[in-house]
């Protein structure tokens, strides 16, 4: 992130430098696709696919709220991919996984209006109020599966359908482009004029207001941008699994991505899936290694990381701008 | 005679028992320096969030410029070009003086853009600008929450006047400063705010620097206005030295 004061520093494009690396890591991710082993791949298709819900979080905590109900467009969007899937016959996984993200934004956002009037616990608790909601609902139609949910077919691929053991590389390039993507458009976001105002809403709403900007606004459309994320990252996921289940709405998977929001802080975009990365490692290993324990592995880690990284593990590479002793002008 | 950009027509407020303004009028023309006086509770600050839409009178109405505006919220009533400052200052601690004024900068430019970069050259030299007039340009790249008093009292006038207003208020610009500051902050505001276009209400209690700053003073009372006039006129008052100032009468 651009921090100090620079007035007269000609040739210097931050951003549009910090958008190049990303496209770079984007491809070299990729091309990882091509050594890394099948397993490997999965992981890293969950981490991206979780990483991008955890992202929509990350985006509504810059302006100061946290959504303990992520699980509602996490499903939605998972539900909404499996459902085209299902009865409109399509299996063309990227176009399932806009489809994910549009329906999650046609559940969440009538909420959104209602939720941006909310802050602190209140926001919290009602976005989790939601996605208990939808979860009671899906765990009572038995048209889709009851609580056991339902499987999928394999999604084909722009038109090319893939062999069962070419289905990881497959998802695990179409996850990490996706999502990557939207990573990039994210940081576009939190470096503009809008992302800024978050900031500041976050901090003293009052004079947003008072500067002529709406915060309930910005608040619902934020809401609204992370049901999209959440909605893509539920469609990924369900297409990497085959399967969809009501526990996508569950509470302890809403819990699991406010952990990665403050595993990861709210300064770094690539934090974000760095984080959700460790975490799909972390349940991997305690799984194979310690079952039944890895959620005492889980807290272990979040404790250490909340002692020494109150910023989150983002802090680690992007400083913060105030945390920058003053480099710039006569002192006063 | 100008017309005037604000006037206030018998503006009344209550808050249960509590009445805070009563039959308050005062037409401002453009360019006027106006204090408002009176004791804590006399009905200032109501005044202030009347104008600006935080609050909404019982009864009365407040034009700008000819254009209702009663009933408009504050972040309407900024995009006509009021803007004010707060007696406790109202900023972002965690976040730079300068991405202070380009949070200003940006809620004024419309509504915030998702793509446009809020840390552009352009956008930075803007805000420095204004910060220079306010000597705050060597602070600019340090956060908010390690600043004293004085220094975010005049930021927060400064992210006021970022949006170009007509017509500004400031809630007791000098209050938690020393007294030694008092004027030098008072000539610091005065220079700043460069545009002699600019109508400016500020609530005072030094009658020294009401009297050199202002070129008219409203006293307030219990809700009332009591006096509205020339600062010497206004200080001279018996029922201002009564119940504002507190002075006695000398002879």
């Amino acid at each position: 992130m651009d921090d100090t004061v620079h007035r007269h520093a000609p040739g210097r494009a931050p951003a549009r430098r910090q958008l190049a690396a990303g496209v770079a890591a984007i491809l070299v991710l990729m091309g990882c696709a091509f050594v890394l082993p099948r397993w490997l791949l999965f992981v890293g298709t969950m981490a991206a696919s979780h990483g991008v819900v955890t992202l929509g979080i990350v985006l509504m905590m810059r302006g100061g709220v946290v959504s303990f109900g992520q699980g509602l467009v996490f499903a939605a969007g998972g539900y909404a991919a499996a459902l085209a899937g299902m009865y409109w016959g399509l299996s063309d996984a990227l176009l399932l996984v806009a489809i994910g993200g549009i329906g999650a934004v046609v559940i969440a956002a009538p909420f959104a209006p209602l939720l941006s009037r909310y802050r602190g616990i209140f926001f919290a608790m009602l976005t989790l109020a939601l996605s208990m909601v939808l979860y009671g609902i899906l765990v009572k139609t038995t048209a889709l599966g009851g609580s056991d949910g339902f499987n999928l077919s394999r999604p084909t691929f722009f038109g090319i359908g893939v062999e069962a053991d070419q289905g990881n590389f497959a998802m695990y390039l179409l996850a990490v482009a996706v999502t990557g993507l939207l990573g990039l458009a994210a940081r576009v976001y939190f470096d503009s004029t809008r992302g800024l105002v978050a900031l500041a809403v976050r901090e003293n709403e009052l004079r947003v207001e008072y500067l002529g900007a709406s915060v309930r606004r910005l608040l619902a459309t934020d809401y609204i941008i992370a049901a999209f994320l959440g909605g893509v990252g539920g469609a990924l996921t369900v297409l990497a699994l085959g399967h969809v289940e009501p526990n996508f709405s569950y509470w302890t998977t809403s819990g699991e991505f406010v952990f990665l929001a403050i595993l990861a802080g709210h300064h770094s975009v690539a934090a974000v899936f760095v984080a959700a990365l460790l975490l799909e490692l972390v349940r991997s290993f305690s799984a194979l290694y310690f079952p039944n324990t890895w959620q005492l592995a889980l807290g272990l880690f979040l404790l250490v990381v909340i002692r020494f990284l109150p910023m989150g593990i983002g802090s680690l590479w992007s400083r913060r701008p105030a945390a920058r002793p003053a480099s710039t002008g006569p002192t006063a | 005679m100008t017309a005037p950009i604000l006037e206030a027509r018998s503006l009344s407020k209550s808050f249960g028992a509590v009445v805070a303004a009563t039959d308050v009028s005062i037409d401002v023309p453009q360019g006027q320096r106006v204090s408002l006086i009176g004791s804590n509770g006399a009905g200032k600050t109501t005044f202030v969030n009347m104008v600006t839409g935080y609050l909404k009178p019982d009864a009365g109405q407040i034009l700008l410029d000819g254009r209702d505006i009663t009933r408009l919220s504050p972040r309407q009533v900024t995009r006509l070009g009021v803007a004010r400052s707060f007696q406790i200052p109202q900023l972002a601690a965690e976040l730079s003086v300068l991405d202070n004024m380009l949070v200003a900068a940006a809620c004024n430019a419309g509504a915030p853009s998702f793509l446009r970069p809020a840390r552009t050259p352009e956008a930075i030299d803007a805000a420095l600008a204004i910060l220079e007039r306010f000597d705050l340009a060597g602070h600019a790249g340090r956060p908010v929450r390690e600043l004293p008093g004085g220094v975010r009292k005049l930021l927060d006038i400064a992210m006021a006047l970022v949006g170009k207003p007509r017509l500004l208020l400031l809630d007791e610009p000098t209050s938690g400063v020393s007294v030694d500051e008092k004027f030098p902050m008072m000539d610091t505001i005065a220079s700043a705010i460069a545009d002699a276009e600019i109508a400016v209400l500020f609530v005072e209690h030094d009658m020294d620097i009401v009297t050199r700053y202002s070129d008219r003073v409203v006293a307030f009372y219990s809700g009332r206005i009591i006096a509205d006039d020339r600062p010497e006129a206004v200080l001279a008052d018996e029922q201002v030295q009564l119940y504002v100032t507190g002075r006695r009468k000398h002879a």
